[in-house]
């Protein structure tokens, strides 16, 4: 077809032959355009296929289910909003989120300050020997599965465990106790897991942060007799921000949908003193069969999610543009 | 940079003791895993004689050889179809530029924040309607699509960097848009590559909560979904559990250490999934 137009053009009109051509020429240009961007859409397609049919489909999924009172085998009823009043009114759910924000304390706000502090101290050694070893050996909590800190750990933690070994030595023998079985440390225990897996990768974020701070900045600020502490809040702290808004999305990702570390060290237990959102879930729709609460639980969760993490990713754009 | 002795030697000093505080549980770990089997041992304390014989008891009673070999049959489904897959689309939207590009790239970006725990329920309806339930398919073809948004946000990151005049130059020369990827801006991206196929080898291995739902089987689980379950059944044998649990991380462990330098800069880049 693109030949036959080319071939007719000139009998078109010779007189505007020029004009005609750059016309053509557009429309051939223009057309090949079109053809790229169908082909480069071709490219995407796999891709999209696989994360509409296993991610977005799903979702959509559970949006419709947490409408209705359904098993999962039997017919499902509409029950409109009923299982979203049961998820911020049943008081074990209400526990589960609050819990959850809890964990925040352990895996976000333990991990990146004592981050922030260590780099801060480690500044000056970043490109030594020593702290090329411990950036290898602080990130092996992030490679090993979730499932092994949470075997590992419920070891650590129980009653003649590494933990209360370590308070006995220092002299500490009356608050040893089994950490993960008792009603007001489980949770708390079961953050210090999360921060033990969490203080690695926001330490190496941090420093690779710092690195791209101006020492010259550094200088000025001791020329001008500022302090460690003035030092670090004028320039460490706003020479890092993109990278602590990081490692606080990551973490409270890592708060909010904990599942591994709380599955396998307490289910849930003692009690419901740690029980989260996305246990819950598991519970709600693998056991008792509440499909429809469970679901909208679900629902919650994502937005909850979606909540405290977008605020957050605009932080990190205002930096980059 | 005008730095005391004493600040070095405090950064040492916190260094070591943070280093010191990520090895203990190893450690413990370890030498838990040495005592006598069915006993109960105490924090760290090195074992009268050394049980190394645990390991092979672990390994033999957790069937750790069907449990590797289902664990690599279902990384080999995962990650050459969805690094293959995430490079093909990260191409075409950071290099081609289709028009509209940047909608579809954030339909991908609202993926990026997803709890496995908010789809996982209507998955297992879906995954049992194609009648999958219990197989490593039920594990594979979801997790292609969960790694999707990472996946496809960490190809396009790269594929924004490289210079148009590249792709300019080779269609001047004939190239179709096929060969171009193929022939000049694979072999270019092996770094990012090879960067995204590791995170996702780890990823798949230490996937847990997609193994327990859609699998029931352990023996056709990945292998942090086999651990748990090696869990429930030597819950009580602490020093077999510990064996169990160390065979089994030690292989992310080996990856890691081999391939370290491309993890942490991947991790760093596009830590947004963890």
């Amino acid at each position: 077809m693109e030949g036959v137009r080319t071939a007719a053009a000139p009998v078109e009109s010779s007189g505007a032959a020029a004009l005609t051509d750059e016309r053509l020429l557009l429309r051939r240009r223009r057309r090949r355009k079109a053809i790229r961007n169908l082909s480069a859409y071709g490219l995407v397609l796999p891709a999209a296929g696989f994360y509409v049919f296993f991610v977005v489909r799903p979702i959509v999924l559970s949006a419709q289910y947490s409408f209705y009172e359904w098993n999962g085998i039997g017919p499902a009823t509409w029950v409109g909003i009923t299982n979203y009043i049961e998820v911020f009114t049943n008081p074990k759910l209400v526990g589960a989120i609050l819990n959850a924000f809890e964990l925040i304390l352990y895996f976000t706000v333990l991990p990146v300050a004592i981050a922030l502090l260590a780099a801060n101290l480690i500044r000056a050694i970043a490109a030594s020997r020593l702290a090329g070893v411990a950036r290898t050996v602080l990130f092996l909590p992030q490679v090993i599965p979730l499932v092994a800190a949470g075997i590992m750990w419920s070891w650590q933690l129980s009653t003649d465990g590494l933990v209360n070994q370590i308070l006995r030595l220092l002299g500490l023998g009356g608050i040893t106790r089994a950490w993960l079985g008792n009603f007001d440390t489980a949770l708390p225990a079961v953050g210090v897991i999360g921060a033990w897996v969490l203080v690695g990768l926001c330490l190496v974020l941090i420093l690779a942060g710092m690195t791209k701070i101006d020492p010259a900045l550094y200088e000025a600020a001791r020329i001008d007799g500022a302090g460690p502490v003035r030092e670090f809040f004028t320039i460490t702290l706003p020479g890092v921000r993109q990278e602590v808004a990081v490692c606080v999305t990551v973490t409270v990702i890592a708060a909010l949908a904990s599942f591994d570390i709380i599955y396998i060290s307490t289910q849930g237990g003692p009690g419901d003193s740690t029980l989260v959102p996305g246990l819950q879930i598991f519970y709600l729709a693998f056991y008792e069969r509440e499909i429809g609460t469970a679901s909208a639980f679900a629902i919650v969760l994502m937005v909850l999610v979606l909540v405290v993490v977008v605020p957050l990713q605009r932080v990190l754009r205002g930096r980059e543009s | 940079m005008i730095v005391s002795a004493r600040e070095t030697w405090m950064g040492r000093v916190v260094l070591v003791v943070l280093m010191i505080v990520t090895i203990l549980p190893f450690l413990s770990l370890f030498v838990t895993a040495l005592h006598e089997p069915g006993t109960y041992p105490r924090g760290l304390e090195w074992p009268d004689t050394p049980h190394w014989g645990n390991f092979v008891l672990a390994f033999q009673s957790a069937n750790m050889l069907a449990l590797l070999g289902s664990s690599f049959l279902i990384e080999l489904g995962v990650v050459p179809i969805a690094v293959l897959i995430a490079t093909l689309a990260g191409f075409a939207l950071g290099h081609l530029k289709p028009w509209g590009q940047s909608f579809v790239f954030i339909f991908f970006l609202l993926g990026l924040t997803l709890p496995f725990e908010g789809i996982v329920t209507p998955l297992y309806f879906q995954v049992r309607e194609m009648g999958l339930l219990n197989t490593r398919w039920a594990i594979i073809l979801p997790l292609i699509g969960l790694f999707m948004p990472f996946a496809v946000t960490w190809m396009r990151a790269h594929f924004v960097t490289m210079p148009q005049e590249l792709s300019e130059a080779a269609r001047v020369d004939g190239a179709t848009t096929w060969q171009l990827f193929w022939r000049v801006h694979v072999p270019l991206s092996v770094p990012a590559i090879s960067s995204l196929a590791i995170l996702l080898f780890l990823w798949t291995w230490n996937q847990f909560l997609l193994a327990i739902v859609l699998v029931d089987d352990p023996a056709k689980r990945t292998m942090a979904g086999a651990l748990g379950a090696f869990q429930g059944r030597y819950g009580t044998d602490i020093p077999l559990l510990c064996a169990g649990s160390l065979l089994i991380l030690t292989p992310t462990l080996i990856i890691f250490l081999i391939f370290q330098r491309q993890f942490v800069s991947a991790l760093m880049q596009g830590s947004l999934k963890g």
